[in-house]
C-alpha cells in the first residue's frame, strides 16, 4: 500500500480493498452492457435517416416500377407491375420474430447451464447450442428470402440505379440485411466457443450482448416492414 | 483553522517513468498516453490547417492577386476547414477526454482501454488519408459541408471528394467508438461517491458532448453512404433529374452539424469552467444550472438545423420556428457566461496564462454568440448569409470559444501530463499576441461582409470598399502565425526544462490534482472516496468547500453505494476539521513513489498491437473504394476485400484475448 493509508481500516474501506482486482462499477451493470445500449442509441439514429429517407423519396421516383402501384403506359414503356410483394416478406418477417423468440431461449439456456436437467424437455429447452443454431439458421432464413426477394425485383427491372425508390429501397434494406448478416456471424462465433469450451453462466454478458443486437435489429425489421410495405 | 497543517507537501520529484520506445507507443493502451498521442497529432493539424489558412490570406491580401489558382482556392479553403474541425479541434477535445476524464472520476483507465487505442489510431490513419491527396493534386474542393449535388459525380468527377467522403467516413468511426467508450467510462467507473451531481464540469461536457457525437455522427454517415454510393454505384439520391430532392444533403448535413459546432465548443466551456474557478479561489457559480444548461443547449442543438438553410426558402412556419429555436439557445449559453462572470466576481482572481484564455473565451465567445443571434432572424441572415460575416461569426466562437478555451487547457493541465509547468512569459506573449491577432484578423471580417464580400472567393476587384479589412485581416494572421509559434517554442521548451510541477501547482479542486505528475500508470494507487464536488479543497482549502453541499450525517442519499452494497458514505461535513473528516472517509493524497502497478499487484490492461492492425486494415477496405473511379474493378476488389480480412483478423484476435493476464 502506498503510504496514503492513514484512513485505512476505518468504516468506509471494510467492504473491498480495491488496491487488488478492479473496483466494482458504478451502476453493478457490466460496462458492455452499458456500451452496447449506447451502440443501440447510434443505431436508431442510423436507421432512422435511413427510413426517413425512404418516406421522403416514396412519390418522387420520375419513373417506375413504383413500390405499391403498377407503372403502366405512357409512364411507362411496358408495363411493370407494383414490387412489393406482401404475403412473401409477411412469412419472412415471421422468421425473424421467430429468431427473436429463439435467441431469448438461447439466452435463458446458457444462464441456466449449471443446473441440472431432468426432463426431456428440460434437456431441449436447456440446449444453448440447439438455441443459438436456431436463431442463426432463422437469420440466414431471413436473409434467404431477401436474396430472393432482390434478385426478383431486379428481374422485375428495379436496380439500385432505376429510380429514387430503387435507391433508397435497396440501400435500407441492405442495411438492415447486412446488420444480420452481423448478427449471424456473431451467432456463429458464439457457437463456436460453445462447440470448444461450452458456454455457461459466466458467458451470459456476452450472450446477453449478441441477443439486445439481434432483438434491435428484429425491432428496426417491424419498423421497416411497416413503413415500407404495410403502408401504402 | 486546519488549513495551513494540512497543506499538501510535495514530494521530490521521484517522477514516474514509463515505458517508452516506438513499439510502446504503437501498442500503448494507456489513456493517458493515447491523450498524449491525441495531443501532438492534433497540434500538428492544427498547424497544418494554420498553413493553409495563412495561404488563403496572402491569396486575399489584396484585390486581383494570383497567388494560387481558383481551383487551388477551393481546395485550400475545403481542408482548412476540414482540418481545423475534424482533425484539430475534436481530436484536441479527445486528448482532454483521454487524459481526463478517467482521472476526474477517480478511474485507473477508460472502460474500453483497447477500443480506445484503435479510436486514436483510426483518427491518424483517417487524417492521413485525407491529407495524401494533397500528394496527387486532388485534395477535396467541395467546402467543409460538401453541398450535394455539387459533390456528385456528375459536377465533380475528380478523386478530390472522394478522399473527401471516405476520409470523414473513416474519421466518424473513431469519435462513435470514443463516445461509446467516454460514455460507459463516466456511466459505470466512478469511485464511490463521485455522484452525478459532483462530477467535475468538465467531464459534465464531455459527457454530454458524447451523447451528441452519439447522435449525431450516424447522420452523417448516412448523408455519406448515400453520396458514396451516388458516386461509385450509380444511385440517384442527390440525381435532381430523377427527382432527388436537392435540400437532401443540407438537412441530413446539418442535422449533424449542428450539433457539431457543439460537439467542438462544449469542451472549450468545460475546460474553462475548471479554469476560472481554481483561479478565483471559489467554486463554480451555479452548479446544477451549469448542468442543466448543458444539456438544455444539446437538446436544442438538435432542433435548430436548418438556420443554415434560412435562403433555401423553406417558407414563413419553418422559417420562424427555426428562428425561434436559434434564440432559445442563446439562452442556456447565456447562461453559461454569467455563471462564469459570477465565479469571479468577489473571487481572487490570479491572471495565469491559462485565466487570461479562460476570460478571452468569455468575452470573445460572447462576441461570436451575439453575431450568431443576429443571423438567427431570418430577414437579417438573408443578408449576411455566404457573406465574410457568417466567417467572422464562426471564427469568433470556433477560434475565440474552442481555441482559446483549449489553449487555457493546455497551459492549466500541461503540468499534470508532463510533470512541468509551462513558461509564464511566453504564455503572456502567446496569449497577446492571440488575443490581439484574432480580432485584428476577424472582426473586420464584420464589416466586409456586411458590405458584400462573400465567402469562398478566390480573388476579388478593387474599389468596393473591401481592402482595407482582407489587408487587417491578413496582418491578423501574421501575429497569429507568430502567436502559434511562440506557443509550440514554449511547449517543446517547457517539456524538457520546465519548473517542477508536483501534484497540484495550481491548488485546484479536483481528483486529478491529488495524484502525482505525471500519474503513474494505474494513477490511484487507492482508489479515493469523494466527499463533495471539490473534493480536494476538503483537504487542501476547507474554508473553500464549505459552500459547496456536503453529505449530511443520516443523508442516505449521498451514501456510497456501490454495486448495491453499503461501502461507506463521504463523509458529512459542516466546516471545522473537513481535512480530518475527508481523510476518513478515504479521501488522500498520493505522492509520487516510482512503484509500478506491478509493485502494488494492481491488474493493468497489456500492451497490444491489434487495435492498431485493426484499424489499418479498416482504412485500406475505405481505400479500396478509390479504384472504383479509376475503374480498375480488380484492383478495387483486391484492396476491399484484403483490408477488411485484415480487420476482421485482427478484430477477431483482439476479441478472443483477455485484456489482461489472469490475477
Ligand atoms: C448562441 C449560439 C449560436 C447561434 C445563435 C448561432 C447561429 C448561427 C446561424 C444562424 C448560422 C447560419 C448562418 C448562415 O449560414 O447564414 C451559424 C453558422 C455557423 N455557426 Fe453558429 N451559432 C451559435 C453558436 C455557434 C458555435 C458555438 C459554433 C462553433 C463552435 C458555431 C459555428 C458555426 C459555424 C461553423 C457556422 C457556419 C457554417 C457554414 O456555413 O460553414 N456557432 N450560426
Ligand atoms: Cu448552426
Amino acid at each position: 500500500m502506498t503510504h496514503a493509508s492513514a484512513a485505512h481500516g476505518t468504516h468506509a474501506h471494510s467492504a473491498h480493498d480495491d488496491t487488488h482486482g478492479h473496483p466494482p462499477t458504478s451502476t453493478g451493470l457490466d460496462n458492455k452492457k452499458i456500451a452496447i445500449w449506447a451502440f443501440i442509441g447510434s443505431e436508431c439514429m442510423l436507421f432512422a435517416s435511413l427510413i426517413s429517407t425512404y418516406l421522403i423519396y416514396k412519390r418522387r421516383s420520375v419513373v417506375g416500377p413504383y413500390p405499391h402501384d403498377a407503372c403502366l403506359p405512357p409512364l411507362c414503356s411496358t408495363p411493370l407491375p407494383a414490387i412489393l410483394d406482401i404475403p412473401i416478406t409477411s412469412a419472412s418477417t415471421f422468421v425473424l420474430l421467430m429468431s427473436s423468440l429463439a435467441m431469448v431461449l438461447a439466452l435463458a439456456a446458457v444462464e441456466m447451464k449449471d443446473q441440472p436437467k431432468r426432463t426431456t424437455g428440460e434437456r431441449i429447452l436447456g440446449s444453448s447450442k440447439l438455441w443459438l443454431w436456431m436463431t442463426a439458421l432463422l437469420g440466414a432464413t431471413f436473409l434467404g428470402f431477401q436474396a430472393y426477394e432482390f434478385t426478383s425485383f431486379v428481374h422485375e427491372g428495379l436496380t439500385l440505379r432505376t429510380n429514387l425508390f430503387g435507391s433508397s429501397f435497396f440501400t435500407l434494406t441492405g442495411f438492415h440485411g447486412a446488420h444480420v448478416t452481423v448478427g449471424v456471424l456473431w451467432l456463429l462465433s458464439l457457437l463456436a466457443i460453445d462447440y470448444r469450451r461450452g458456454l455457461g453462466p459466466k458467458d451470459a454478458i456476452n450472450v446477453d450482448l449478441a441477443a439486445l443486437y439481434w432483438h434491435f435489429v428484429d425491432v428496426v425489421w417491424i419498423v421497416i416492414f411497416t413503413l415500407v410495405y404495410l403502408i401504402k | 483553522m486546519a488549513t495551513t497543517a494540512t497543506a499538501p507537501v510535495y514530494a521530490p520529484a521521484e517522477r514516474y517513468v514509463g515505458e517508452s520506445g516506438v513499439w510502446s507507443w504503437l501498442t500503448t493502451v494507456d489513456h493517458k498516453r493515447i491523450g498524449t498521442l491525441y495531443l501532438f497529432t492534433s497540434l500538428f493539424f492544427f498547424v497544418v490547417g494554420g498553413l493553409e489558412a495563412g495561404l488563403i490570406r496572402a491569396q486575399l491580401s489584396g484585390p486581383n492577386k494570383h497567388l494560387v489558382s481558383a481551383e487551388m482556392y477551393n481546395q485550400l479553403f475545403t481542408m482548412h476547414g476540414t482540418t481545423m474541425i475534424f482533425l484539430a479541434i475534436m481530436p484536441l477535445s479527445a486528448a482532454f477526454f483521454n487524459y481526463l476524464i478517467p482521472l476526474q472520476i477517480g478511474a485507473r483507465d477508460v472502460a474500453f482501454p483497447r477500443l480506445n487505442a484503435f479510436s486514436y489510431w483510426v483518427y491518424l490513419l483517417g487524417a492521413l488519408f485525407m491529407n495524401s491527396s494533397w500528394l496527387i493534386n486532388a485534395a477535396p474542393n467541395g467546402g467543409w459541408f460538401g453541398y450535394a449535388p455539387l459533390t456528385t459525380y456528375q459536377f465533380s468527377p475528380g478523386l478530390n471528394i472522394d478522399f473527401w467522403v471516405i476520409g470523414l467516413q473513416i474519421l466518424g468511426v473513431s469519435s462513435l467508438a470514443a463516445a461509446f467508450n467516454f460514455i460507459t467510462t463516466i456511466i459505470n467507473m466512478r469511485a464511490p461517491g463521485m455522484n452525478l451531481m459532483r462530477m467535475p464540469m468538465f467531464t459534465w461536457n464531455a459527457f454530454v458532448v458524447q451523447f451528441l457525437l452519439v447522435l449525431a455522427f450516424p447522420v452523417i454517415t448516412i448523408a455519406l453512404v448515400f453520396l458514396q454510393f451516388d458516386r461509385f454505384f450509380g444511385t440517384t439520391f442527390y440525381a435532381i433529374g430523377a427527382g432527388a430532392d436537392p435540400l437532401l444533403w443540407q438537412h441530413l448535413f446539418w442535422i449533424f452539424g449542428h450539433p457539431e459546432v457543439y460537439i467542438l465548443i462544449l469542451p472549450a466551456f468545460g475546460l474553462v469552467s475548471e479554469i476560472i474557478p481554481t483561479f478565483s479561489r471559489k467554486p463554480i457559480f451555479g452548479y446544477p444550472v451549469m448542468v442543466y444548461a448543458t444539456m438544455l443547449i444539446a437538446f436544442l442543438g438538435f432542433g435548430v438545423w436548418a438556420h443554415h438553410m434560412f435562403s433555401v426558402g423553406m417558407g414563413p412556419i419553418a422559417d420562424t420556428v427555426f428562428g425561434v429555436t436559434t434564440m432559445l439557445i442563446a439562452i442556456p449559453t447565456g447562461v453559461k457566461i454569467f455563471n462564469w462572470i459570477f465565479t469571479m466576481w468577489g473571487g481572487s482572481v490570479q491572471f495565469t496564462t491559462a485565466m487570461k484564455f479562460a476570460i478571452a473565451l468569455v468575452g470573445l465567445f460572447t462576441i461570436g454568440g451575439i453575431s450568431g443571434v443576429m443571423h438567427s432572424s431570418p430577414p437579417a441572415d438573408l443578408q449576411q448569409t455566404d457573406t465574410y460575416f457568417i466567417v467572422a461569426h464562426f471564427h469568433y466562437v470556433l477560434f475565440g470559444g474552442s481555441m482559446m478555451g483549449i489553449f487555457g487547457g493546455i497551459y492549466y493541465y500541461f503540468p499534470k501530463m508532463t510533470g512541468r509547468m509551462m513558461n509564464e512569459k511566453l504564455g503572456t506573449w502567446h496569449f497577446w499576441l492571440t488575443f490581439v491577432g484574432m480580432n485584428v484578423t476577424f472582426f473586420p471580417m464584420h464589416y466586409a461582409g456586411l458590405m458584400g464580400m462573400p465567402r469562398r472567393i478566390y480573388t476579388y476587384d478593387s474599389g468596393q470598399g473591401w481592402e482595407l479589412f482582407n489587408k487587417m485581416s491578413t496582418y491578423g494572421t501574421v501575429l497569429l502565425i507568430i502567436g502559434t509559434a511562440v506557443f509550440l517554442w514554449n511547449f517543446f521548451r517547457s517539456h524538457s526544462i520546465g519548473a517542477v510541477a508536483g501534484n497540484d501547482p495550481w491548488k485546484a479542486s479536483t481528483l486529478e490534482w491529488s495524484i502525482p505528475s505525471p500519474p503513474p500508470e494505474y494513477n490511484f494507487a487507492r482508489i479515493p472516496r469523494v466527499t463533495s464536488r471539490v473534493p480536494l479543497w476538503d483537504i487542501t482549502s476547507p474554508r473553500l468547500a464549505s459552500e459547496v453541499p456536503h453529505t449530511k450525517r443520516g443523508d442516505k442519499r449521498l451514501d456510497v453505494d456501490v454495486a448495491s452494497k453499503h461501502v461507506g458514505h463521504a463523509y458529512p461535513n459542516p466546516i471545522g476539521n473537513q481535512p480530518k473528516q475527508a481523510a476518513e472517509a478515504g479521501l488522500h493524497i498520493e505522492h509520487a513513489t516510482g512503484r509500478t502497478a506491478k509493485d502494488l499487484g494492481i491488474p493493468m490492461p497489456n500492451p497490444t498491437i491489434k487495435p492498431l492492425i485493426c484499424a489499418l486494415g479498416m482504412t485500406i477496405m475505405f481505400s479500396g473504394l478509390l479504384f472504383i473511379h479509376k475503374d480498375n474493378m480488380s484492383l478495387a476488389l483486391i484492396t476491399i476485400i484484403g483490408g477488411a480480412l485484415v480487420m476482421t483478423m485482427a478484430l477477431y484476435a483482439w476479441l478472443l484475448t483477455p485484456l489482461e493476464d489472469a490475477h
